[in-house]
């Protein structure tokens, strides 16, 4: 029964949802589940369009009936009843009611599933192997550390397809908000804390990424490239990494800290001036995810100069 | 911690780099020149009031009549005043940040910084000195007479409340002038807002304004609440109630809850900020968490209290513009108390990416879309009242249809967002900003315009304009159409919120569609402006002061228009629900009694601008450290509230006689007028004493 109201109404949906998949259209550079590249971001946007559909049911009764009420029982209307102390009606409560009841019984069961099934934290598949990405938020940049490679980017974030990968992240700034739209969704990014997302590309292709909270003036450009390749390309691409990179020290860290884009993270250091402020790093220190986090969580004050972010920081911090 | 002790320089941390005039000055981008605009404008408003003040001589009524009154009539009127200033700031702020996103394909002509101010002051002022000040000042005015009381029970603490909230909405206003405000989001989430990340004043504008404002709120939930309990006339029954007075006891119970974290939250904050705490710092303890969850304990059930009110308004509209009873009343009752108690179990949908897990999303997500039976429930309510009645398509019918119709999408938005799986996806962006606007706009901002052209006629004797009104309320509606919708799909394309410039070139002509919404909105704002201008100048033609210029159902219509300031010459009796609509068709309505009495009122009392003027000079002394002046102020208050306590001759006499000559003053004047039936409601034949329809 609900199937069938489901495929009906998804007819509308899909009129409203129009416009955004138009505007997508075969974009290579997707930032949106609206087109998805990812099992999650596909089944987010099938959950929307069935959280949209079994809710039309109650809500497309309103936008026929309103307009054709104040028609109908307009002032003027000779024809038209008027029952002016009527006021309670049994059955008619029990529809009222009951539909919007039972159409939110259905959507918790959906949202239940779909909660547990789309966890975030969950492995994509148990069984397999994860490639490991830890991801430092810094202001107004992403760092993307490699434990097994040995090396580290900003700006550009590169893994096999069809393969599952896991972004562990904390923040060495204020809390931002790690997303890649057309993979999954978002996720906090905290100082002092640490979360993942496990996302899996369903094809090679260039997504952007973004931070969506609020972090300060350079905010808006704080964005990266995730690029799906295939196993060959990438190994390439780590190759490149290691060959072009520069080492990821003390020193270099903590220009990245400071409240700058990558761009101009880019030019402070001495390395090669690539196109959308891309760094690569050949070399890293070990567990620098651990590190940034313990810091905070260590029982000792951070100080307006020493914490990344704060506009008094000093360059001389280390991670 | 050294400031504190810094005695040296007497304005603490001010200087005149402070001042957008010197900031312009120094470095002319347009950024820059537009802040000194808004702040030349703040100046040159505030010096047109005080010449206009002075030139017609107005401060002696101004003092008498208003701001030193404990009438919830007037108070009512400036808290709706305060709050249609602000709406024209907040208004202009929105319209100026459509129109950095609308040039904003890679660059746009705001600075960063100006940008992020722009979005906190403008979700500041829209929440805390927009809505609720209107939401206030419309349960203050209509509450008492639809219960049939001659006041609050503490007319005076409804003044203190009213001076509170002023003093949070000129804190803000001040921010223009004085320094600049938070960029930090009207939520200030820290470590963001905390000294480290932001060392300026910005946070602690912030922190002030919403803190001093929120003690007002919160005393302005407990007087409602004591005056719905308390001051009910003989015979009104909970369940006889208008049910926009339900909706204020559901508000003023959510106040007392609600503001409460919001108070602590931001004092929390303010000892980070002030004395080096660690409540939500990164180091030493602190988690930014433990604020997300405190603030949006408030949060939650705070914009329920917003709406609930606007729930109100469209019940009584709805029910007096169809010539009907209400359908449902006890279903409506039910459903708003449900939604009260269930918004606070809520809060949590705020922040569904903060890294939990996935119970803990299942739980609050289900509970969100509990909320969605209520609220649909009233929505049918309201329908089912239209079904077979008579409507007279008024203003405020066409705010409530915009309402009606309006709405339903900002709740499918809401039962959307409501699953965590896709808010990982929409969260943070535009998608969002549109769904809040949604059910903020066509919800509350209509409920109170509605209200506003439905009882303005009570407050001032005179309806408003309705040809204006129609232009208003049209252009409020397309305006907001045009703006938001075409945000839910720049966010569903992945556009985050609170961005100055973007670089996706698909989110373009969604931008400009944006503007062209926000300039109709723009056209609304004037339109209003416009409404008032024109109906005062035709007040004569527009006057209905025999008081019943809608056939209203409730007790509010039974006493003249304006009402005198003891509201009724004889407090009613009553027997049923829409009391008044019940004696008019028993043709008891109007009658005189045999028995007047003297009438005892409040005093007025200058206490509420005292505390007014104190707790500003307070806020400003915080914000600026300037502990000698805080130190004064408090002190000031403080003497000035106990020394209130000591006042022993704090009532005034009406004496029957009076209270009887104006009764049947205004008898007379109805036996002498010619009823008016429903088509001529817009024409100057109507003043006020409605015709009775007969039922087919």
């Amino acid at each position: 029964m609900l199937e069938r109201f489901g495929s009906r109404q998804s007819m509308l949906t899909l009129v409203v949802l129009a416009g955004a998949l138009l505007l997508t259209g075969c974009a290579e550079n997707s930032a949106t589940f609206m087109a998805p590249q990812g099992a999650i971001a596909a089944a987010q946007k099938a959950h929307l369009i069935r959280v949209t559909a079994i809710t039309m049911i109650a809500v497309f009764p309103v936008l026929i009936l309103v307009p054709w009420m104040l028609w109908r029982y307009r002032y003027k209307n000779p024809k038209a009843r008027y029952a002016p102390d009527w006021d309670f009606s049994g059955p008619l409560d029990l529809v009222m009611w009951g539909v919007p009841l039972i159409i939110i019984v259905v959507l918790s069961f959906q949202l239940w599933s779909a909660t547990k099934t789309l966890d975030p934290y969950r492995p994509i598949d148990p069984t397999e192997g994860e490639m490991r990405v830890h991801v430092i938020g810094l202001d107004w940049k992403w760092l993307f550390v490699y434990p097994d490679l040995g090396i580290a980017t900003v700006g550009e974030v590169a893994f096999p397809a069809n393969e599952p990968v896991v972004f562990e992240m904390t923040s060495d700034s204020v809390m931002q908000s790690f997303a890649i739209g057309a993979l999954a969704g978002q996720i906090y990014v905290m100082p002092g804390m640490t979360t993942a997302l496990h996302v899996e590309a369903d094809q090679t292709g260039t997504f952007v990424g973004k931070n969506m909270q609020f972090s300060g003036k350079g905010f808006a450009e704080q964005k990266f490239n995730a690029k799906a390749m295939s196993p060959v390309d990438f190994d390439a691409w780590v190759a490149q990494v290691r060959q072009e990179g520069r080492i990821l020290d003390a020193a270099s860290y903590a220009v990245l800290a400071e409240p700058s884009t990558k761009e101009q993270a880019q030019k402070a250091l001495d390395v090669p001036q690539r196109p959308g402020g891309v760094i690569y790093f050949n070399a890293i220190p070990s567990d620098l995810l651990s590190s940034v986090r313990g810091r905070y969580t260590s029982g000792k004050p951070v100080d307006a100069m020493q914490q990344p972010g704060s506009p008094t920081y000093q360059t001389r911090g280390t991670p | 911690m050294t400031a504190l002790l810094d005695w040296g320089w007497p304005l603490g941390v001010f200087t005149l780099e402070q001042l957008p005039f010197v900031r312009a000055y120094n470095n002319p981008t347009t950024s820059e020149l537009i802040g000194a605009g808004a702040a030349s404008l703040v100046v040159l408003g505030g010096l047109a009031v005080l010449v206009i003040l002075t030139w017609f001589g107005w401060w002696r009524p101004l003092w008498r009549n208003w701001l030193t009154s404990t009438d919830h009539k007037r108070i009512g009127i400036m808290y709706i005043v305060l709050s249609l200033v602000m709406l024209s700031r907040g208004v202009i702020e929105g319209a100026l940040m459509r129109t950095q996103q609308a040039t904003g394909l890679n660059s746009g002509f705001l600075t960063p910084d100006h940008f992020s101010q722009l979005f906190s002051t403008h979700g500041t002022i829209m929440i805390f000195f927009v809505a609720m000040p209107f939401v206030a000042g419309l349960i203050n005015y209509v509450m008492p007479l639809q219960i049939g009381a001659r006041d609050m029970s503490f007319p005076v603490m409804n003044q203190i409340s009213l001076g509170l909230t002023a003093v949070g909405a000129v804190l803000v206003m001040i921010s223009l002038v004085l320094g600049q405000f938070s960029t930090g989001g009207w939520t200030a989430y820290p470590p963001y807002t905390g000294k480290v990340f932001s060392p300026g004043v910005g946070p602690d504008y912030w922190i002030w304004s919403v803190a001093i404002a929120g003690i007002g709120s919160t005393l302005t939930g407990i007087n409602f609440a004591v005056t719905i309990y308390k001051e009910r006339a003989p015979g009104m029954h909970l369940f006889r109630m208008p049910l926009f007075t339900w909706t204020a006891l559901c508000a003023a119970i959510l106040l007392i809850f609600a503001l409460p974290p919001l108070t602590v939250s931001t004092l929390m904050l303010a000892l980070d900020r002030y004395l080096g705490f660690h409540f939500f710092t990164n180091d030493l303890g602190g988690n930014l968490m433990n604020y997300a969850n405190l603030f949006w304990l408030f949060g939650h059930p705070e914009v329920y209290l917003l709406v609930l009110p606007a729930f109100g308004v469209f019940s009584e509209v709805i029910a007096t513009y169809s010539g009907k009873r209400l359908y449902g009343y006890a279903s409506l009752v039910y459903a708003t108390m449900a939604i009260s108690v269930l918004s606070f179990t809520v809060w949590l949908h705020h922040f569904f990416t903060m890294g939990q897990g996935a119970n803990v999303n299942i739980a609050f997500g289900i509970a969100t879309m509990v909320i969605a039976i209520p609220t649909g429930v009233k929505v049918y309510d309201w329908m089912a009242t239209m079904f077979r009645g008579r409507i007279r398509f008024s203003v405020p019918m066409v705010y409530a249809t915009g309402f009606l119709i309006l709405f339903v999408i900002g709740g499918l938005s809401g039962v959307i967002l409501a699953n965590p799986t896709i808010d990982y996806q929409v969260h943070n962006s535009v998608f969002l900003v549109a769904h809040f606007h949604n059910v903020l706009i066509p919800g509350v901002l209509y409920g109170m315009l509605a209200g506003y052209h439905y009882w303005f006629p009570k407050a001032f004797g005179f309806r408003l304009s309705e040809g204006w009104g129609y232009v208003t309320a049209t252009l409020w509606i397309f305006g907001f159409a045009f703006t938001f919708f075409p945000l839910y799909v720049a966010g569903l394309l992945g556009m985050p919120r609170r961005s100055v410039s973007f670089s996706d070139p698909s989110f373009q002509p969604l931008m400009l569609i944006a503007v062209f919404g926000a300039v109709l909105i723009m056209g609304a704002l004037a339109a209003l402006v416009v409404q008032l201008f024109v109906s005062i100048r035709n007040r004569k033609v527009l006057a209905v002061p025999l008081g019943d210029p809608w056939n209203g159902r409730t007790l509010e219509w039974a006493t003249s228009s304006p009402p005198p300031e003891y509201n009724f010459a004889i407090i009613p009796t009553v027997t049923s629900r829409d009391m008044f609509a019940l004696d008019k068709a028993r043709g008891t309505a109007f009658e005189a009694s045999q028995n007047y009495k003297d009438i005892v009122l409040p005093k007025n009392t200058a206490i509420g601008m005292i505390v007014s003027i104190g707790g500003t000079g307070l806020g400003l002394a915080l914000v600026w450290q300037i502990w000698w002046l805080a130190l004064v102020c408090v002190t000031g208050m403080l003497i000035a509230l106990i020394g209130d306590t000591f006042r022993k001759d704090v009532h005034r006499v009406i004496p029957a006689a009076d209270v009887a000559r104006e009764h049947k003053e205004w008898l007379k004047k109805i036996a002498d007028a010619k009823p008016v039936n429903r088509l001529e409601e817009a024409t100057p034949h109507n003043t006020g004493f409605a015709a009775q329809e007969d039922a087919q």
